[in-house]
């Protein structure tokens, strides 16, 4: 069984309105293996997974199990022949048991076609299952009383329960510590003995060289390289993934740090666990912010614009104190906010690039009391032009867009404002390449002019390449605040500190 | 002079673009695959199949019944459209916001009543307040926009405090307002009689000819509605307060963010609303010339069904007035249709029914996922 092909994807490619997601990429799967599939983000790791799972239809390619052709209508379809996923957000039915949720759908019953549960038979296979990964779990308790961790245990054993012979973990260990991704790497090797496949995404590298046989490098949809883990190193996989030195992958900006513009005192959060976070940030200066998930980054940032509640902490403008209530005086103390969640917090996704751009600042659009059509449209064809929003017209619905581009209009919509501080979630994930490096420019050219920056990213080279300073925050607290000289390492210890 | 040619050049300017959609468009078109071609034509079919269907009705009828196009007919409809018109257009707000009102119609019989009772002529025997002259017109429709513009303020202000589902919240108001109806037709020694014996200015004021086409007038509440939906336009589409409604109704978390005060925004939208509501029920009164506890009972669902045939979705952030304008137009043409075609009262519920339900399916059709 071990080392024959599992999974055989061939030539898939994919597109989407202007973006050619996937070109051509084939990938292979032996039993027994785990085989780490890795690329930035927007690289087409996930758009690849999706057409494995059916969620994306591909344009053209073939998926072979076992040998034999299979298109996968959903991922029911592809968990019944055996291809599962244990995704990065899990999708679980938190009120129900452990055992409701591993059988979710296919409920043990008394007589096959009467619709009566058999939960005695449920309850005891489920035992069977989590026994054989030995892992020690209740099937009665509710899911919503588990952690993180266990909840992703429980997605792992119902795949198996499945007799899952491919089992695709996406960025599993994002939201787990050093002690529960033990656990998890304990349970792989077992489905590894065991003759199961493992596709494994992620972004750590030393988990990846740990625990895996091969790497499968791709980069802007394209399959770059796949070697063999032990004889690869880790800066080989990163030359791999950006495809240049990593030098270059950040614009050139004139440092020029002056006066403290922002100073927060002991920030704690209300409805969060952020507690006690103080600091200082210079005009000109990109601050960055790094941490797991859930360290409280976003919540600081919410905080600081007054989308959260503060429970207590004072925030000084140029020495003189603000309050930041609520998200309309913060803009007008100059602050802007591009969320993480560009879907759900950032773009209107119904309506145009020009009322997507306007938004924040129409009142600086009014003629007399009404609104000048003229105006927006000029304005916003300005900033279409100084971005490179690529875009058939300002009145293109804003989700038609390409994320790089949706992400141009929202750094539009904010620039109008003219803004002295930005505070940016993640601004660049899901970003392909060219536009990430014109939104880098973007900042470094407001820094330059004397803006402050705030830099939430979960992604360690772009801290190091662009910030003045990094801060690490564990826990809802801050751990330390380090040059970006610092080492990787010495970030991700100070991001466990507190965990 | 200077402005002349500006807005020569700007004519100019958009048949240019015009065209070039058009050009385009077709360009698109033939560099289909012939499978996609035909897509693209069921699409489009589908798309504007209420349209289809309302202009083959209206061929139908016509070749049935002629005298559905006379100058009389044509002219009731276009009244009936001026009448629903007001309240289509309030609840479009609500729509836009991914909300309803089905308080719309209770809130048209409250105002309705309100202005009967003020209104009702100096000589009538059986008025509600006996000794009471009829008020100026001025003060009572200030008074109604008041009453209205406050129903639409308990309504925003719990859908927007208590993020209420607006349906739950005008499911209530609806009910408090019908028992204030009742409560007021008591009032005296009306015992919960219809108001009539309105006072003669009034339903000039309202129903007395602007103009006359081929002998048969125009009532003047047909301008009243036309300025109305002028009005409405203007603030949908001009004002910052019309922009920030479709932002909050297209992504609400990203309107916070993006410095839109929502509260304010939402409580906006429906006291719009309730103006509107109020202004309906002052036309009512005199359209009908009379006024009781029933006055406006089911407007909200023909004005809702007009928003929906209209293309005001309730996925939220999308509608546009002229689509309202033709959305109302078409329900009446269908429903003065029906009537010329002697079809039985009780089987016209049914054909409304299923008109909203084909409208809004067709309308979901444009925003499901497809892959």
């Amino acid at each position: 069984m071990k080392n024959d092909v599992l999974l055989r994807m061939e030539n898939i490619s994919k597109s989407f309105p202007g973006v050619r997601a996937l070109n051509n990429v084939s990938f292979e799967l032996k039993g027994g293996t785990t085989h780490a599939l890795m690329g930035e983000n927007g690289a087409g790791k996930s758009t690849l997974m999706k057409c494995l799972f059916g969620v994306y239809e591909k344009d053209s390619g073939e998926i072979y199990l076992d040998g034999e052709a299979v298109e996968f209508k959903n991922s029911k379809d592809a968990l019944n022949h055996g291809v599962a996923m244990v995704h990065q957000e899990l999708n679980q039915a938190l009120k129900l048991t452990v055992a409701e949720n591993m059988w979710l759908g296919r409920f043990p019953r008394y007589v096959e076609s009467l619709p009566f549960l058999n939960t005695r038979e449920m309850i005891r296979k489920t035992k069977e299952v989590l026994l054989s990964l030995g892992i020690d779990t209740d099937p009665e308790m509710k899911m919503e009383r588990m952690s993180v961790s266990e909840r992703q245990m429980i997605e792992i054993a119902k795949a198996v329960s499945y007799n899952a012979k491919v089992i695709v973990f996406d960025e599993p260990t994002s939201s787990l510590n050093g002690e529960e991704a033990e656990k998890l790497f304990a349970i792989i090797e077992k489905l590894k003995t065991d003759g199961c496949g493992i596709i494994y995404i992620s972004h750590k590298m030393e988990e990846i060289l740990r625990i895996s046989d091969e790497v499968t490098v791709m980069r802007d949809g394209v399959h770059i390289a796949t070697r063999d883990a032990k004889s690869i190193t880790t800066d080989e996989i990163i030359r791999l993934m950006v495809g240049r030195e990593l030098t270059e992958r950040y614009p050139e900006r004139k440092r020029n740090i002056g006066k403290p513009l922002l100073e927060a005192r002991g920030i704690s959060a209300e409805y969060s666990h952020l507690s006690d976070v103080s600091f200082t940030l210079h005009r000109g200066e990109i601050l960055g912010i790094s941490g797991l998930d859930g360290a409280g980054r976003t919540e600081l940032l919410e905080n600081i614009f007054g989308t959260a509640t503060r429970k207590s902490g004072e925030l000084f403008l140029d020495g003189k104190k603000i309050r930041n209530d609520n998200p309309r005086e913060s803009i007008k103390n100059g602050f802007a906010f591009v969320t993480e969640e560009r879907r759900s917090a950032g773009i209107f996704g119904i309506l145009g690039i020009r009322e997507n751009t306007v938004i924040s600042s129409l009142s600086s659009f009014l003629r007399g009391p009404l609104l000048s059509k003229r105006l927006m449209n000029e304005k916003t064809k300005e900033y279409i032009k100084r971005l490179n929003i690529k875009t058939p017209s300002e009145e293109t619905k804003i989700r038609s867009l390409s994320g790089g581009n949706q992400q141009k209009v929202i750094f539009a919509r904010w620039l109008l404002t003219e803004p002295t501080v930005l505070l940016l979630d993640e601004p660049t994930r899901g970003i392909d390449v060219g536009a990430k490096y014109e939104i880098y420019q973007l900042i470094g050219e407001l820094a330059e002019r004397g803006c402050g920056v705030i830099l939430v990213s979960s992604e360690m080279p772009e801290l190091l390449g662009l910030c003045d300073r990094i801060m690490v925050m564990s826990g809802g607290r801050l751990a330390g605040t380090v040059e970006p000289s610092a080492s990787q390492e010495e970030i991700m210890s100070l991001a466990a500190k507190y965990v | 002079m200077e402005e002349n040619k500006s807005y020569r050049e700007k004519i100019a300017g958009a048949f240019h673009g015009m065209g070039n959609n058009v050009k385009d468009k077709f360009k698109e078109f033939n560099s289909l695959s012939r499978d996609d071609k035909r897509k693209k034509i069921v699409d489009t079919l589908l798309n504007n199949a209420m349209f289809i269907m309302i202009i083959l009705a209206v061929i139908v009828i016509a070749i049935m019944k002629p005298r559905f196009l006379s100058t009389a007919s044509v002219i009731n409809i276009i009244s009936l459209t001026a009448a629903r018109l007001p309240i289509a257009l309030g609840i479009a707000g609500a729509i836009v916001l991914t909300g309803t009102d089905i308080s719309a119609g209770r809130a048209v019989g409250l105002t309705a009543c309100i202005t009967a009772a003020f209104l009702q002529s100096a000589g009538y025997s059986s008025k509600i307040f006996p000794g009471l002259d009829p008020l100026p017109i001025p003060v009572v429709i200030l008074a109604v926009v008041l009453v209205g513009a406050a129903i639409g303020f308990v309504n925003g202000f719990f859908v927007a405090k208590f993020k209420l589902h607006p349906f739950i919240v005008t499911l209530s108001t609806q009910l408090i307002i019908y028992g204030l109806i009742l409560l007021f037709l008591q009032i005296g020694s009306n015992g919960g009689q219809t108001l009539s014996g309105l006072d003669g200015k009034y339903l000039d004021f309202i129903a007395g000819p602007l103009f006359k086409v081929g002998g048969i007038a125009i009532p003047k509440y047909v301008l009243y509605s036309v300025i109305l939906t002028a009005v409405m336009w203007v603030i949908w589409n001009k004002t910052t307060f019309g922009k920030n409604m479709f932002a909050v109704g297209s992504n609400e978390e990203a309107a916070n963010v993006s410095g839109v005060n929502v509260f304010l925004t939402v409580i906006g939208v429906f006291v719009l609303a309730g103006i509107m509501y109020a202004i309906t029920g002052f036309i009512e009164g005199a359209r009908i010339g009379s006024a009781a506890s029933y006055t406006g009972l089911n407007y909200e669902s023909d004005a809702i069904a007009a928003c929906v045939i209209g293309g005001v979705s309730f996925v939220g952030g999308t509608g546009k007035i002229g689509g309202i304008v033709i959305g109302v137009l078409l329900l009446q043409i269908i429903f003065v249709g029906l009537n010329f075609l002697s079809v039985d009262q009780n089987l016209l519920y049914i054909i409304k029914g299923l008109i909203i339900l084909l409208a809004c399916a067709i309308d979901m059709r444009k925003y499901l996922a497809r892959k």
